[in-house]
């Protein structure tokens, strides 16, 4: 049995703890024993897309002696998954943690890209009555090109018409602290994206990182405008 | 709009309130895109042809001494007179010093992001030198008194109203919006001006080491007008302008039509082999090269920055780039806007003064995946910031947060207070807590009242 051991990201442990168990529920229905560490916190990426490479330095380390043993990494965010992937190694580290730097990343998976890949699952069995858009985060999509895993979980759920969003590579405006550093220019961009999801008329809006999601449910909240999002392996666990 | 990108922020705030205005910037990138999208489309081996145009850039720039000594000879030996400027001010002199010699006082000029660089225009018209701009879009924004908003299309956040009744007033013609008759209105007051001009100033997209040949690629022949009808011309480049070999520019011509207005070709493609000689009785009785070194050979030799010269100046990286369509060219306050535009400025110009510019980005990677000559541009943002901050160019407030944030995320306990705090918070402020930033613009999000790391400890006592 496989014993992935799930990174929780800071603002699902806060603030959507509902995806944290969606996910213990979806991988354990597809024959994991999932494991949490609740040493863990987070992988430094807010401090190191700020410049600040040494608070981001001293919080990845962290992260890596903590996971350092795990077999398998799970992370229930792409971004996060990219910091992990990518952005460990471009950091200016001893070579023993550049080792380290190296493991941890070959051993990381963002969850549909390990259910797909790893376990080989595309279809979980589920039904769903009615239209789904998936929302490409840019991390996902550009840094670990993960861009059919998902559609591939959603497309295989029974009665499911998923929704191609015009415009579907465009960034929503979160990206992190540029959300808050540039509101104005975070919220024409989320603006957009609003529009193109107004388009495409869905029931929901279903993406790999809760962070876009928040800003996009956030935007529309405050308009008054009538939008569901929901994180995919919510989504998916829901439906279980 | 204030010229300054330490205004971006500012800037920006107003641009992107300014509905009129994004939406013709969303027009024109949109069009742009899709055009690009339909051509590239046709080339299966389009990823392969980024990476050699990425290494043939590479090459020039890794050995540029090497290559400006050597462009320098075969141009020379080609009978044109290359001049080296080391500073902007050393370009600005030699140029108006070729001119005054020729007591001539109007140049006709086509299009050249160097010259912008330079501020050339007003420095020779302080001097009694008139310039006429003779690209429309260039045209266009002279007449306003503007500087360009994107490095290919630079009246692109003009509508043909605003050019409309910029005809009306500055060329005293009754008001049309029909884009033929204004065309016909440019053309027929620049053909005159053609006829006349004895000096003609230019730019150039790339000079061939190998042969000495600048190549210019235009669609409305005013460079080639202004190239080969004056006595005399000066192009104007700076020295990353060079590509190894003549043998290069199908590659490059490929890459970059495409990229810039969704072209297979441009119009008209002129390569300039020098002046007019017993051969070749045509053309100006002189061709100046004036080579710009403006801080690039320093750049040059920087490890990772220096990869920022391999721009082709296609202006793809505007077009794709979200926050661009969002505030357009002139918030930037530089001569370089959009995405390529926030990676130079302050490598190339000004740090401090720059230092906004690599933070307004999300990151999104969309330029990098464009660019024709794979710059990795997002994550030239990434690095810069961290030299920004290395220089203490951020408020020591940010810094002291910075090891706020720290300290909470080195321990789960202290983290999960934080948490709870802000739960607690939310509780009695209710929607009133507000997070700056976030709130004015969005909902706060709910804190749960149990996270998810508290739910598993619950869980395991079970």
């Amino acid at each position: 049995m496989r014993t992935p051991h799930l990174f929780v990201p800071c603002i699902v442990d806060q603030l959507y703890p509902a995806t944290g168990l969606a996910a213990l529920k979806l991988l354990k229905k597809l024959g994991c024993d999932p494991q949490y560490n609740s040493q863990q916190t987070c992988c430094g990426q807010p401090a190191y897309n700020a410049g600040y490479r040494d608070d981001a330095h001293i919080v990845a380390e962290r992260f890596m002696q903590l996971f350092s043993s795990a077999e398998e990494i799970v992370s229930l965010s792409g971004s996060c998954a990219t910091m992990i992937k990518v952005f460990y190694k471009q950091m200016d580290l001893s070579p023993s943690l550049r080792n380290i730097a190296h493991e941890i990343g070959g051993k990381t998976y963002e969850i549909t890209d390990y259910i797909v890949n790893q376990l080989g699952i595309t279809d979980i069995g589920v039904s769903y009555n009615g239209r789904v858009a998936y929302h490409d985060s840019c991390h996902i999509m550009r840094e670990l090109r993960i861009v059919d895993e998902p559609r591939t979980l959603l497309q295989s759920v029974e009665g499911l018409k998923l929704i191609e969003l015009d415009l579907a590579d465009r960034c929503c405006g979160f990206g992190g602290l540029f959300a808050s550093k540039f509101p104005d220019i975070s919220t024409a961009m989320g603006e957009d994206k609003l529009a193109s999801i107004q388009r495409a008329e869905v029931d929901i809006v279903v993406g790999c990182d809760n962070s876009c999601l928040m800003q996009l449910q956030g935007l529309a909240d405050k308009r008054g405008m009538n939008l569901r999002t929901k994180h995919i392996v919510e989504f998916l666990g829901d439906l279980l | 709009m204030n010229l300054s990108p330490s205004e971006f922020k500012s800037n920006a705030r107003r641009a992107v309130h300014d509905q009129h205005l994004r939406e013709k910037i969303k027009k024109a990138t949109g069009t742009s895109l899709v055009k690009r999208a339909e051509v590239v489309g046709e080339i299966p081996e389009w990823e392969e042809l980024r990476q050699e145009g990425h290494d043939r850039r590479k090459e020039v720039i890794d050995n540029l001494d090497r290559y400006i000594r050597t462009f320098t000879g075969t141009a020379r030996d080609r009978g044109m007179i290359v001049h080296y400027a080391g500073t902007h001010d050393d370009a600005t002199k030699i140029i108006y010093d070729i001119i005054r010699r020729t007591s001539v006082d109007t140049v006709v000029k086509s299009k050249s992001m160097i010259t912008e660089e330079l501020h050339l225009n007003a420095m020779l018209e302080t001097n009694g030198i008139r310039v006429i701009e003779t690209d429309l879009g260039e045209y266009i924004i002279q007449l306003a008194g503007e500087t360009p908003s994107h490095i290919t299309a630079p009246a692109l956040h003009k509508s043909k109203e605003d050019i409309a009744r910029l005809f009306q007033e500055k060329l005293n013609i009754p008001y049309t919006d029909d884009p033929v008759k204004l065309t016909a209105v440019a053309r027929e007051r620049l053909r005159k001006e053609f006829l006349n001009a004895r000096v003609g100033i230019s730019g150039v997209n790339f000079a061939c080491a190998d042969t000495g040949t600048l190549t210019i690629i235009e669609n409305e022949a005013n460079a080639r007008l202004c190239t080969v009808l004056p006595d005399l011309h000066i192009a104007v480049m700076s020295i990353d302008k060079i590509i190894p070999s003549i043998d290069d520019l199908p590659l490059f011509l490929k890459l970059l039509p495409r990229s810039a207005s969704g072209q297979r070709m441009t119009s008209y493609v002129s390569m300039i082999n020098g002046p007019r000689s017993h051969h070749n009785p045509d053309g100006p009785r002189q061709v100046h090269v004036v080579m710009l070194n403006g801080g690039r050979l320093q750049l040059a030799k920087h490890p990772a920055w220096k990869e920022s010269l391999y721009c082709i100046r296609c202006g793809a990286c505007m077009n794709v780039c979200p926050v661009y369509q969002s505030v357009g060219g002139h918030a930037y306050g530089a001569v370089y806007p959009g995405p390529i535009g926030a990676v130079v400025t302050p490598t190339l110009f000004d740090m401090k003064e720059a230092r906004e510019l690599p933070f307004a980005s999300s990151l999104c990677g969309a330029c990098t995946d464009i660019c024709p000559v794979k710059i990795d541009l997002h994550h030239h943002l990434l690095l810069e910031r961290r030299e920004i901050v290395d220089r203490g160019y951020k408020p020591f407030t940010e810094k002291i947060a910075m090891s706020v944030w720290r300290w909470f995320m080195l321990s789960p306990a202290r983290f999960e207070l934080a948490g709870r705090i802000g739960w607690v918070l939310q509780k009695i402020l209710g929607k009133k807590l507000p997070l700056p930033g976030w709130t004015p613009q969005r909902q706060a999000p709910a804190i749960a009242a149990k996270s998810f790391r508290s739910l598993m400890k619950g869980d395991s006592k079970k």
